[in-house]
């Protein structure tokens, strides 16, 4: 099949371009992306792009799939071709590192920026904490993130504005820590979000939701936020 | 150094998994300069791939759970070659160490009085053996390793430790008095080299699954930090134990965690039978690691396996119930469904025993120290250098590893380093310096690569490497068969030095790190190839076809091996804890 792949070495190239690569897939097999990736690499080595688990929980190869963004090790061919055309471009909205690979700093930055991290001010009891199975399964659906930015360089307001607007993998895990029963800086925490950007920039577009691979709902989180923010101010 | 410019830190962890995350996050807690080097964002390290859980006695399953237990179990998973010193510090300090994850904000899965929730596991049993099957595997549903590894890395963010994500550490900085003062990296982004200096090097870079060709392991695995402790010549212990897990997913290699059939799930062969009732009659489906996957091949090469070509089991989940499959085997479902195309609600999966952890590595003490060892056959301290986790062989998994201890082995001794290393610093420790010449040999080793210009593709030398450990060093090995794959690696080893790295580019070149990975797979596949034809006995996840019984008067011994020879030594094993009585070693029945 026909692979089309975004290319672009700072060293050498003044501007990216696609470059088109004949790749025999092994007894017309359904494999994944990542599979077809490995293939393109063995004739031309110099292809960039990141992976590691190749099993969807390492969030490494998060890459635009014809106008999809997804984990290449868990996409197989089937899911985003039709007539046998695959274009490989990195995902959207980031600066370009090289070929695939992107430059996840502000990505990054935002997540540190909520503070992604158990905050409790009691004394450490000498066992665990405790927390019940019902308090425990409020996190499910939002502690499985893998950080593989699917969802935020999928989100027209992180487009605009990565700076202010925390974005859905950001706030994600924001209410990761704002719904465990065991923080006690909820205060704080929404404190440091209450400003027209980081969270109410988000409109709702759901472009978060229809990408995640673990199947997760950024809006539906940021919801949360926003009740919690308004009952904050009410 | 005159060329290449110098970072200096208190404490140099190579690697962001489980293991280096731990020993970061003490020496940062304590306000040291620390820097972990990754060569992936570190919550991409394979720690993340880990499913079922941690085992440890919290005792919150059974209030009557005792670590002693554990250690029992321990001692015998490891068919006696565990060290007990070691394995004793682990199970005794495991509760403190996981409770500890659990402050930091890991969402455990929880039982109905909110303690932690407990599955049982292979290998596991209450009462030094007497008292039946026990659960004690910590479990964060089935991606525990996922939950444990982001928690440690929010923690290390807490703590301000420095990171270096995606550097590729290349080799370590020996000094003219054998002692480590760092390592030379490479940014992969610039691909700028650069010597990271340190009071303390901890090698904490993980497994080597990739030397095989079919493995649990992520692309990543290819023991970097193997390959550069045996270039500084520097020993290696027990690197023919290598564990191949009973279920990874058929032709994909994706592990299901042992926690399925923890939760219920067994095996069964082409006939419907679940047939280690035959092979361990008491533990059934949850005898040791190793007795599994040796039961599943006997199944298939006695013809009852299953499919066309009758070359796997099957594991059958199906009667557990799609709520219980929903809340405790989430994962599962998802990865079987992606790679086996099997929704495990209503069918079985294809499960096939695939390479899945080295319990050998560097040798070191219970405070991650590494060792080597004079002619005298001591123990000799490393000055500066440190491993922990799966790189290091403490050893507290012998010869083979029970599920649910990577992890804690991963904090216990994560922690212990870090300890260690804060009382030295403490005490005044003192940066070593390295000179020019200490650092020629790595930087010859890059430039014959940026230099090449002939000579084989990368990816089909680690294709010829990974077929001849598969077919030479797999489940069951054979003295004469493992002579032929150590005589085609020997032909290996020259071809790789001269591999052809095409571009040459600085920007984020992965050919070049793979090229460079490649050799530290070969490093990694030669000394367990002349480990694993040394050892003359079957034990553990070593089974010898020509050597079918334990020989515990020659072999109740750790093999070392010294690459500058090439042989093949013995070191003791610890049969000295101080506070519980020696486990005796017997025979080994689940």
């Amino acid at each position: 099949m026909q692979v089309s792949i975004y290319r672009y070495n700072p060293e050498t190239d003044l501007k990216p371009s696609m470059q088109d690569f004949q790749v025999e897939i092994p007894n017309d097999k359904d494999i994944m992306i990542l599979d077809v990736l490995a293939l393109v690499k063995e004739q031309d080595d110099s292809v960039a792009y990141r992976r590691s688990c190749r099993e969807g929980v390492c969030g490494s190869d998060g890459i635009n799939m014809n106008g999809i963004n997804g984990l290449a090790c868990i996409t197989p061919i089937s899911a985003v071709t039709k007539k046998d055309k695959l274009i490989l471009r990195p995902l959207p909205g980031l600066p370009i590192v090289r070929d695939l690979v992107v430059d996840m700093t502000a990505f990054y930055k935002q997540y540190e920026r909520i503070k992604p991290y158990l905050q409790n001010d009691e004394a450490t009891p000498a066992i665990e904490r405790l927390q019940s199975p019902e308090d425990r399964a409020k996190l499910d659906g939002l502690y499985e993130c893998i950080l593989c930015a699917c969802c935020s360089t999928n989100c027209p307001s992180f487009w605009w504005n990565p700076e202010k607007f925390v974005g859905p993998a950001g706030l994600l895990q924001a209410y990761r820590f704002l719904a465990d029963s065991r923080d006690t800086h909820t205060e704080e925490r929404l404190a440091d979000l209450e400003d027209p950007f980081s969270v109410f920039r988000c409109r709702g577009i759901m472009n978060c939701v229809a990408v995640c691979p673990k199947g997760l709902n950024p809006t539906k989180a940021i919801g949360h936020i926003r009740s919690m923010l308004m009952e904050r101010g009410a | 150094m005159a060329n290449i410019r110098t970072i200096t830190f208190d404490g140099l962890i190579v690697g962001g998994g489980g293991s280096g995350l731990r020993s970061a996050l003490e020496l940062s807690q304590s306000g040291y300069k620390t820097a972990v080097i990754s060569k992936v964002f570190p919550t991409r390290s394979h720690t993340v791939s880990a499913q079922g859980g941690i085992t440890c006695a919290i005792a919150s399953n059974d209030p009557d759970d005792d670590w002693r237990w554990h250690m029992y179990d321990t001692v015998k998973g490891s068919d006696y070659i565990g060290d007990q010193d070691a394995i004793e510090y682990m199970c005794s300090e495991g509760p403190q160490a996981v409770f500890e994850l659990e402050h930091m904000g890991l969402p455990f899965s929880r039982n109905p009085d909110g303690r932690i929730y407990q599955r049982p596991f292979g290998g596991q049993s209450r009462d030094y053996g007497k008292g039946g099957q026990a659960s004690r595997t910590c479990a964060a549903a089935d991606r525990t390793g996922h939950a444990l590894l982001h928690t440690l890395y929010q923690a290390n963010l807490k703590n301000n430790t420095v990171f270096f994500n995606e550097w590729y550490a290349v080799d370590m900085v020996k000094n003219q008095d054998g002692v480590i003062a760092g390592v030379i990296a490479i940014c992969m982004e610039t691909g700028e080299v650069v010597y990271v200096k340190s009071k303390a090097t901890v090698i904490a870079t993980g497994g080597a699954g990739r030397i095989y060709a079919s493995t649990t392991n992520a692309l990543i695995n290819t023991g970097d930090g193997i390959g550069m402790a045996l270039r500084a010549g520097f020993p290696m212990q027990d690197m023919e134990m290598w564990q191949f897990h009973p279920t990874g997913i058929h032709l994909a290699g994706v592990l299901v965690t042992e926690g399925s059939r923890g939760e219920g799930g067994y095996l069964i062969n082409k006939d419907g039978e679940r047939f280690m009732e035959r092979y361990a009659p008491n533990a059934k489906d949850l005898a040791g690691r190793d007795v599994v996957a040796r039961s599943m091949v006997l199944e298939i090469l006695d013809g009852r396996g299953c499919g066309p070509d009758a070359d796997h089991v099957l594991l059958k989940l199906d009667h557990l119930g799609e709520k219980v499959l929903n809340e405790k085997l989430p994962g599962i479902l998802e990865l079987s469904r992606t790679f086996a195309h099997v929704d495990p609600v209503h069918a079985p999966i294809p499960v096939v025993p695939t390479c899945h952890y080295m319990m050998g590595g560097i040798p070191t003490n219970i405070h991650g120290q590494a060792l080597s060892m004079d002619a005298e056959g001591n123990d000799n301290v490393i000055e500066g250098l440190f491993a922990v986790g799966e790189a290091a062989c403490v050893s507290v998994h012998g010869a083979n590893r029970l599920g649910g201890n990577s992890l804690l082995d991963l904090v216990v001794f994560g922690r212990a380093a870090g300890i260690q290393i804060e009382k030295m610093l403490s005490q005044g420790l003192e940066q070593r310096e390295a000179s020019e010449s200490d650092i020629e040999g790595a930087m010859a080793r890059l430039d014959r690569l940026n230099n090449s210009t002939s000579g084989e593709k990368t990816a089909d030398l680690r294709k010829e490497l990974q077929n001849i450990m598969q077919n030479h060093f797999g489940v069951f090995r054979k003295g004469d068969f493992m002579q032929e794959g150590i005589e085609k690696l020997a032909d290996l080893r020259e071809r790789i030095n001269n591999v052809h790295l095409e571009d040459k580019s600085n920007t984020f070149n992965t050919a070049r790190v793979e090229a460079l990975e490649l050799k530290n797979l070969f490093e990694v596949a030669e000394s367990t190839a002349i480990s694993a034809e040394g050892r003359n006995e079957s034990r553990g996840a070593h089974a010898r076809e020509d050597f079918t019984t334990r020989d515990d008067e020659n072999w109740l011994c750790h093999s070392m091996y010294f690459p500058e020879s090439k042989t093949l030594g013995k070191r003791d094993v610890n049969f000295k804890p101080k506070t519980v009585p020696t486990f005796e070693p017997m025979e080994r029945k689940y």
